[in-house]
Parts: C-alpha cells; structure tokens; sequence
C-alpha cells in the first residue's frame, strides 16, 4: 500500500466512473484504517456506516416519515424473523454448505406451533384456552421439531454424504407441502395471548419504558465490561492492546448506540387508541393531550438480541464454532486435526432448525395465526442477509452481526423504498442490486488488500 | 482389520534389542483403486531414534506415513505401539496414541489465525468453558517463538503467511502436544537457511529427549545428518533399511534410484549415478 502511485494517479484528469472510484477509494482506505488502530471488523463497520446512510437517505427522501420512532419499531420488527435465521444460515454457509429449506422449516413449524396453542392443546385434549403453560408448550414443540428436521437433513448431509442443496431443495418442497396435510392448510387462529407478546404487536408486544432503560443499561455495562476484561486479559499476558483513546470512543461509541435506540424505541408513545384502553384498563384518568406511554423495545428484538448473543458466542467463543470456521477453511485439515467434522456439520443444521422454529414463533404471533404461506420464498432474503452481512460461499468466511445488519439493511431498503412510494416489483431489483454490489465491493476490497 | 491374531511369538522374533521397539508398521499395503501405493512394507521406530524415509517422487513415502496417522487407514496390515497392536481408524486415534504429523501438505485452517491452527481440534478453555484466546496465543507465541523468532503475524489468518511461517505453525502444532512419535513429511521443503537449522537443532533436541521421529525428506544431506536409520522406497516397496553408519550417499542413493541395496550394487553402478 504505497501512496506514491495514488497521488500521481489523483494528479491525472479522470473522466467517466472512474471519477467516482477514487474519492469512494479514498473513504474506503479512511474506514480500514481507522477501524484497524480501533481493532474492529473493518467488514461491520462500512455496513453500519452504509445501514445509518439508507436510513438519512430515505430519512430525506420521505420528508422524515422513514426516520420516525413508529416507523424504526416497525422496521425492527419486520427484520426479525430473517435475522433470526440469518445467524444460523451464516454457519451454514462458513463449512461450506447451504440450506435452501428454511422458509419451509419456518412455515411447517409455525403451523404446528399454532395448532398445538389454538387446536390440540385446547380442543383435542380439552384443556381450554387459559392456560398459562400453553405459550411454552407450543414453543417447545416448535423447537422440538425444528432441531428433528434440522438433525434429519444434517444428518443425510454429514454421515450419507449427500449434497446439502439436493437435500435442502427436497426439504424446502417436503415441509411446505406437509403443512397442509396437518388441518387441510385452514388458517389457524387465534394465538394464545402470552405467545402473542412475541410477534411485537401493540400494545402487548413491547417491554414499556422502564425496562428498555433498563436493558439499555445493562447492555452499555456488559460492553464496558467485555472491553476492559479483554484489556485487562491481554495486558497481563505482555500482548498488544489497542491505544486508550481508541477504547474510549469504542466505549463511549457502543453505549451511544445502545442508548440512542433505547430513546428512539421511548419516543414512541403508544397510539391514542391503546392508551386510551389502557387508562381505562388501569382506572386511569386521561390528562386532556392525552396518555403517552412509551412503547419501548419490542419484544421480538429482544429475543433478536439474545439469540445474536447466544449465535455470536458459539461462533466465536466454542470450540463448534471454530471447527464450523475451519471446516470453511479447509475441510481436509480439520479433520486431520482430529475434528469430528460429521457432528459438527450435524449440529449446524440442528441449531438452524431451532433457529427456523423460534423465528416461525415471532412470525405467527406477529400475524395472530398459523398460515400457510408462513416463510414463502424466506430462503433466499436469509441468505441474502447472510452475503450482504459478509458471508463468504467460498466458506470460512461470515460473521453473525454482520448477517443481522445484512437482515436489517433488507428491510430498512424495503420499507424505505415503501415510504417514498416505490412499487414492490421495482423493491425486489433495488434489494437484488444491493445484493451484487455489497458483494462486488467485498470483491473489489479483497483483492486490493492482498 | 483384525489385529487381535497377533501371535506373541511373532512379536517377540522380530524384538532385537530388550524392549519392543516404539512404532512398528508390518506388511502394510495401500492401494488406490488400481495403484498399488504401499506394497508389504515393514519400518520400526525406536523411541530417540530418527528413521529417514527416503525415495522418489511417488515411491510411497506420504501414504505409507498416512496410515500411521490415521489419515488414510491401511487396507490390511499391523501396526505396533510399544509392541501391542492398535487400530488406528482415524487421525483423533493416531493423537490419542501420540503420534504426531506435520504433513506435507501441512494441513492448517487458511481463514483462522496461527494459535487457531496450532490448537485446533484441542482448544484452551476458561473455567466458564469458552475458548482462551489469550492463553492459546501466549502459548502459540512460545512455541513458534523457538523456531522461528522473527514470527510476528500471530493475528492474521494463516493464508496470507508465507510457506515457511506457515510451515512454522505446521511444526510447532505437532511438537506441542508432547508427542511420543513425531512423523515429519518435507519439513524444511519451504524454510530458508536460518530456519532449517532452527528445525534441524529442535529435531536433535526432541531425539534427546526420547521422542521417536520418521522424517521423509529428498535432502540426503539432512537425512544423513539427522537419522541414525534410513528405509528407502522405491514403487511402494521397501528396499531396506540401513543403519546411517554402515552406508555411504551413494550407496543411499542408489538404493533410492536402482533399488538394489549397497552389497549388491556395483561400483560401476555407481558411479554412474554421478553421470
Ligand atoms: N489420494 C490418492 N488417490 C489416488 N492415488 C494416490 C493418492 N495419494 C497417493 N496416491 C498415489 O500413491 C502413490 C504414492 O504416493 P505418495 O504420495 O505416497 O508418494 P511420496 O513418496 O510421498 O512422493 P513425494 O516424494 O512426491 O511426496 C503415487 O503413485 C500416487 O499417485
Ligand atoms: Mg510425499
């Protein structure tokens, strides 16, 4: 990376593209060295930086409507699901496999999570709607089943050796299909009122004002805390650590962002009509501009954010996910190593179908019912989540972060592109397009990093 | 592969001196598909002993070691520790039994970082049971450190490393985890002068300390330098195997090249290998 020829280059009347190439160029060479003396994943840090451009972007484009707290709670909301399965796709992806049945495995367990609250736990065993077991009954049973197919399908993939697109492209037909083998595919409704608190409908949907702070906070301590036991760590081993400003801003930056979203999840105020309810729910007396109740974090993402904890742990913090790594890395070596790589590849499938359940759950608490087009056409937006969030299908190569802003990024594109009055066909060629490019320019920054 | 059939009088004929010698590999055979790779071969390793495996190009050198490391199982064949015969199905079988290899390949993760490789598959971990970077780098610093004192990329994925760092790794992954048996494949193909002696004083030292090596190189020079043994190979058959003090390099030589071992090769044989 020598600056002379850039300069000479810079000096040079450039015409066309390549007029553009260069100051792109040049913010591009800023981003890698700042995010390299700060220590953080160069590859997140463009993605955030181009997820808080989309949102200003449409932010003007809709005169404001896009940036509103109502609308970021919805988009949030809506990036869910994907995310959700995106973080297990990502490991999927890494030891060098796909999974093209997950909006399938989605749809079939969220059918059968929604018979199990709304048919047979009430109905077929005549137990009654009421009680307060059944939101974790269905649950469990939709997990359950999610790691069943996950282990059928991992296990024809690791120990039969057959190729996972064949196996998951004869899933993804399997689970839709049987769907409506289970109630003749009627819609099933509706669901039990704790399991509803997952779909982040209002007004059950959110955890309230107080709570958000609350978890706002203890994330902001638990970011403090990871950075300076990590420091702390590295320093008692005699090991480079970053310069202190760069902890600060890391620091400082971390808490901001958590902080900045806890207050615009607050500035939403629960609509006049619930808060109306509401007060008379709790004998309260409406003042004259009438209640405001902050809605706060949904619940929904709640559940995102430990399942992105839960996913980034085992990624990068257990020995699965350093095998699941260099399996991507190279097949042959790890199981030289002594890997048990059969299991490992197993196990990837297994947590991706408990990830397809539990996103299924968000799902037909979100519409109030089991359906069956739950999931139709999923397959390709999580893995589309996963590439746009970095994931290499050359294998190795992925982060779990970067596959829920992948998530999120779909999303804030799609519901932008609603707000400024963008018809849903011209939607799909925006998001494939975005799709390509946030490829092409790994593709591009790759090559000229080595 | 059954090797519960083992007569003890067959093991005790072949035992010369005391003790059952470290490794023994008997009548192994490999083949792939139509090629017979490895063909009714015999070696035995004594524990401080260097064995040179020595042969040309596709003489059955790697293939003959991959079954003693459990990457590629025998067809049929024994295979000995300490004079009890094991079954070595797998490479986790081979590390279970202290065998070692650095393969010629060598075999490292490309997208994961030096201490990754060196501790793969046998993580450090906290009390809480996830993994201990800090203390695996410290450890991988130590290790590399001895080979090669210049190694600084301990953070950077293995595959912008050079083949001698790289081969660095390979190494230290396989004399961390105190081997009793140590196969090394072309262990210096890819190290520069300074570094080649580094590996070449931590062979003597690991002979000291009674570790057991088989060392494949096309480096008569370094075999002869480093073996007390030399098997030769020659189109998946054993031509022999020579005590290092009983035999010239040419001799060596012509084994590798003729097959024909020292009392029945001629001197005009000979000195034609030297055209
Ligand atoms: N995986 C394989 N599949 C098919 N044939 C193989 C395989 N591995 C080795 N062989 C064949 O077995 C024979 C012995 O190969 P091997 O790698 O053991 O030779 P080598 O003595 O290590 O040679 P070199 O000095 O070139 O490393 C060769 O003819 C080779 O083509
Ligand atoms: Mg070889």
């Amino acid at each position: 990376m020598t600056q002379v020829p850039g300069d000479a280059q810079a000096a040079a009347p450039r015409r066309g593209l390549a007029r553009w190439i260069q100051p792109v160029g040049a913010v591009v060479r800023g981003v890698q060295l700042g995010a390299r003396t700060m220590e953080v994943d160069i590859r997140l840090t463009g993605m955030i930086l181009a997820l808080i451009a989309i949102w200003v972007g449409f932010g003007f484009a809709s005169d404001g409507l896009f940036l509103t707290p109502r609308n970021l709670y919805d988009v949030s909301v809506q990036s869910v699901p994907v995310a959700i399965m995106a973080t297990g796709m990502v490991l999927v992806i890494v030891s060098r496999n796909i999974d093209l049945s997950v909006g399938s495995i989605m749809g079939f367990t969220a059918y059968m999570m929604a018979m199990t609250q709304a048919q047979w736990i009430p109905q077929t065993l005549g137990l009654g709607y009421n009680g307060a077991y059944i939101w974790i009954v269905a649950l469990i049973v939709g997990i359950l089943l999610g790691a069943l197919i996950g282990a059928i399908q991992g296990g024809l993939i690791a120990y039969l050796e057959i190729p996972s697109f064949v196996v998951t492209l004869g899933g993804l037909l399997i689970w839709r299909g049987l769907i409506f083998k289970v109630q003749q595919g009627q819609t099933i409704a509706p669901m039990d009122n704790t399991f509803a608190i997952l779909g982040g409908n209002l007004p059950q949907g959110s955890i309230g004002g107080l709570l958000t702070w609350v978890v706002g906070i203890i994330i902001c301590v638990g970011i403090i805390y990871a950075l300076i036991a990590s420091r702390r760590k590295r320093r008692e081993y005699g090991f480079p650590v970053r310069p202190q400003w760069a902890l600060v801003v890391l620091m400082a930056g971390g808490c901001a962002t958590v902080l900045g979203a806890m207050w615009a999840y607050n500035s939403y105020p629960l609509p006049p009509l619930l808060a109306t309810k509401y007060a008379v729910a709790h004998a309260i007396t409406e003042p004259p501009g009438g209640l405001i109740i902050p809605v706060g974090l949904a619940a929904p993402v709640l559940l995102l954010g430990a399942v992105t904890l839960g996913m980034m742990f085992l990624a990068t913090r257990r020995p699965f996910g350093r095998y699941v790594f260099s399996i991507g890395g190279n097949p042959e070596a790890a199981i030289l190593a002594g890997i048990n790589t059969r299991r490992t590849i197993l196990g990837t499938y297994v947590l991706l179908g408990i990830l397809c359940a539990i996103a299924g759950a968000v799902q037909a608490a979100r519409l109030d019912a089991g359906v069956t087009s739950t999931g139709t056409g999923y397959e390709l937006l999580v893995i589309a989540a996963a590439v746009i969030g970095g994931t290499s299908f050359a294998g190795g190569i992925g982060t779990i972060p970067g596959a829920v802003l992948g998530a999120v990024v779909m999303q804030s594109l799609k519901s932008g592109m609603v707000t400024i009055g963008v018809d849903s066909p011209m939607q799909d060629v925006a998001v494939g397009t975005v799709l390509i490019l946030a490829v092409a320019l790994d593709a591009v920054i790759q090559r000229r990093a080595k | 592969m059954d090797m519960a059939t083992t007569t003890q009088a067959a093991t005790a004929a072949t035992v010369v001196t005391g003790a059952a010698p470290l490794v023994e590999m008997r009548d192994i055979f490999v083949a792939f598909g139509g090629v017979h790779a490895v063909q009714d071969v015999c070696v035995d390793l004594r524990a401080g002993e260097v064995v040179g495996l020595v042969g040309g190009n596709g003489a059955g050198k790697t293939t003959l070691m991959r079954a003693l490391s459990g990457a590629h199982p025998a067809d049929s064949g024994e295979i000995l520790i300490d004079g009890h015969p094991v079954v070595i199905p797998n490479p986790r079988a081979a590390k279970a039994l202290g065998v070692e290899t650095i393969y010629q390949t060598l075999a490292l993760a490309e997208n994961v970082d030096a201490a990754a490789n060196l501790f793969l598959g046998r993580e450090l971990k906290t009390r809480i049971g996830s993994l201990d970077d800090t203390a695996m780098e410290s450890a991988t610093r130590k290790v590399i450190g001895r080979l090669n004192p210049n190694f600084k990329n301990f953070k950077t994925p293995v595959v912008s490393l050079s083949g001698g760092q790289r081969q660095a790794i390979a190494i230290s992954r396989a004399i961390h985890f105190n081997a009793r048996v140590l196969i090394m494949d072309e262990p210096t193909a890819a190290l520069g002068p300074a570094e080649t002696e580094q590996v070449r004083n931590v062979i003597k030292q690991l002979k000291s300390e009674g570790i057991g090596i088989f060392l494949i190189s096309h480096d008569i020079h370094d075999v002869f330098d480093l073996a007390d043994r030399i098997s030769v190979m020659l189109h998946g058959k054993l031509v022999g195997t020579v005590n290092k003090a009983d035999v010239t390099t040419d001799e060596v030589l012509g084994m590798i090249i003729m097959g024909k071992l020292p009392n029945e090769v001629t001197q005009k044989e000979l000195a034609q290998l030297h055209g």
